[in-house]
């Protein structure tokens, strides 16, 4: 069954897209992450515009980011002061990035930006996580404990701050600066950025490992929220009808996630998330990379009225 | 009380006076008078295409019947093109090129005006039933059908050529030679597919007769393309109302989160 997207102009099969949401929200479901880094490269790959794709990638992240904070409120385990701080650095950072990504849209590099953008995080990120996780299985088996990161410039710096939940005394400084740089990278790539967040709080900032996810997902929902009001309003192309199928499959999906991802070893659930990034990062690699069948491309100029 | 009833009065029969202007003026315009011996008169299944939330493209059925008030002429067969065009727009081709080990867009070449959709249908191969000059002056053909007279740039003629391609590849462009069925030079029907990816607008559609390569007779009339329903909403609030179509966008994901949320606590409680 075909569905007309609105604001994308095109016919989707809806299953197709069903199907992509839940393949996703499984995938988030067992890793706790948002799964923006998968969606946004699969939607450009059935052929949603990647303004649109990226635009409504962040209304999609909104929801399962909505509906998963609510569970860790309930357990407690959300900062939410030191989420407001990187909040405030988030929507700067958006901002910022839908600026850089209008720009390059109108140079006509936007596309390779983006790619490039994936390439470059899937890659460090992917990479960093499989060497981490292989380490610590390895470590796991001799029974040594894995050491926690020492303490090191990031507490030097002025402005400091008390956050209780996370039990820090830190400079206000970091936390803005990587809720500045999150933003951006939602803005450009529509991701939530938990990927990079989360690694971020714990090797960064020090953050006790049980309430990072949740302090993510906190300061996602803004960060989302904010990016999605600044591309439905600066280039009209948030497709609410596709953001509703991507969030149908995507909340069966996560569920369905989440029982697979109780399954599996938190190291084994790493390695396979680590392979699955790396998988995303090499396939969009290769695209850059080897000569493409069509090297001409169309996109319509936009006339003000 | 008697009413006065009024017979149909067709002027042009009624006065001989116009009668005699008329046919001094056929002989005085004789060569504008060929042309217009042989008229369309035309038949759409549909003159409006509605996108729907479902819409998976649509097949328009062009049909009609050539009028004359002459015998048909032996001089060369009557030929048919059809043409449907979308809404023109500027577009801007790009072109990608290998720089540092990978593949980025490079030189580009705006194009004033190329129709978003655009069918030719014709009765026989395209170079029989339309001359060059013809083709030239009522830009018939997909190539003349574009317009780019600002590119100046070296080797433009390219991306005009990957515009055609590509669109063509797409099914937004097609040459559809021999589809046009006419029955005795007087008889004509064809149907064209319209894809689902379609843009709203107001489409062209041209036929033209054409004997010996030469337009004898054009008309046109417009096919309007509209979104309706949810579609039509959606789309005139993200353009009309942004601030509003981002709230509502986001109400939905935040209400669809906390239900799924809620949902799924109620299932694993219960």
């Amino acid at each position: 069954m075909n569905i007309y997207l609105p604001i994308a102009e095109v016919a989707v099969n809806a299953f197709l897209v069903l199907g992509l949401g839940g393949m996703v929200g499984v995938l988030s479901g067992m890793f706790g992450v948002g799964g923006g880094f998968l969606l946004t490269p699969l939607l450009f790959f059935i052929g949603i515009p990647p303004a649109v794709a990226v635009a409504t990638g962040a209304n999609q992240i909104v929801a399962s980011s909505v509906s998963g904070v609510l569970a860790h409120l309930r357990r407690r385990t959300v900062d939410l002061k030191m989420g407001g701080v990187l909040q405030a650095g988030g929507i700067v950072g958006a901002a910022l990035g839908i600026a850089v990504f209008n720009y390059l849209k109108s140079l006509g590099q936007v596309d390779l930006f983006v790619t490039l953008c994936y390439v470059v995080f899937l890659g460090i990120v992917g990479g960093l996580m499989f060497i981490e996780s292989v380490n610590a299985l390895r470590k796991s088996r001799r029974g040594t404990p894995a050491k926690r990161k020492q303490r090191g410039w990031v507490h030097s710096l002025p402005f400091k701050m008390r956050f209780r939940t996370s039990g820090l005394y830190i400079s206000v400084i970091p936390p803005l600066a990587v809720g500045l740089f999150v933003g951006m990278l939602t803005a450009i790539m529509g991701v939530g950025g938990g990927f990079i967040m989360v690694p971020a709080m714990i090797y960064l900032l020090g953050m006790p490992t049980k309430v990072v996810v949740g302090t993510s997902l906190f300061q996602i929902i803004t960060v989302t929220a904010a990016t999605t009001m600044m591309h439905a309003i600066t280039n009209q192309t948030v497709d609410i009808v596709l953001a509703v199928l991507l969030l149908i499959g995507g909340v069966v999906g996560a569920q369905f996630g989440t029982r697979i991802g109780t399954l599996l070893k938190a190291e084994q659930l790493r390695i396979l998330l680590a392979l699955l990034v790396l998988l995303v990062c090499a396939k969009l690699a290769l695209d850059l990379l080897l000569e493409p069948s069509e090297l001409y491309s169309i996109s319509p100029i936009r006339v003000a009225q | 009380m008697g009413s006065i009833r009024r017979s149909p009065w067709p002027p042009r029969l009624a006065v001989p006076g116009l009668a005699v202007l008329f046919m001094s003026l056929w002989s005085a315009l004789f060569a504008a008078s060929t042309a217009m011996a042989e008229e369309v008169v035309l038949g759409l299944s549909h003159d409006r295409v509605a996108i729907t939330a479902t819409f998976d493209g649509s097949e328009i059925l062009i049909f009609g019947a050539v009028k004359r008030e002459t015998p048909i002429s032996d001089r060369a067969p009557l030929e048919v093109i059809v043409t449907i065009s979308g809404p023109k727009e500027p577009v801007m081709v790009r072109r990608k090129e290998r720089s540092m080990g990978i593949w980025v867009n490079t030189d580009s070449v705006a194009v004033d005006s190329a129709p978003s959709f655009y069918a030719v249908a014709t009765s026989a191969p395209f170079s029989e039933v339309l001359s060059d000059t013809e083709d030239l002056r009522h830009k018939v053909s997909i190539r003349r059908a574009i317009r780019s007279v600002g590119s100046t740039i070296e080797g433009a003629q390219a991306f005009k050529e990957a515009l055609m391609r590509i669109r063509e590849e797409n099914g937004f462009y097609s040459l559809q030679e021999n589809v046009v069925s006419l029955d005795e030079q007087t008889l004509f029907r064809t149907a064209l597919q319209m894809p689902a990816d379609l843009i709203e607008g107001q489409y062209e559609t041209r036929i033209f007769l054409t004997r010996d390569g030469s337009v004898v007779s054009q008309y046109e009339t417009v096919i309007e393309v509209n979104k309706v329903g949810v579609e039509r909403f959606l789309f005139n609030l993200s353009r009309e109302q942004p601030p509003l179509y981002g709230i509502l966008a986001l109400f939905i994901a935040v209400l669809s989160g906390w239900g799924a949320a809620a949902i799924f606590q109620l299932l694993r409680n219960g």
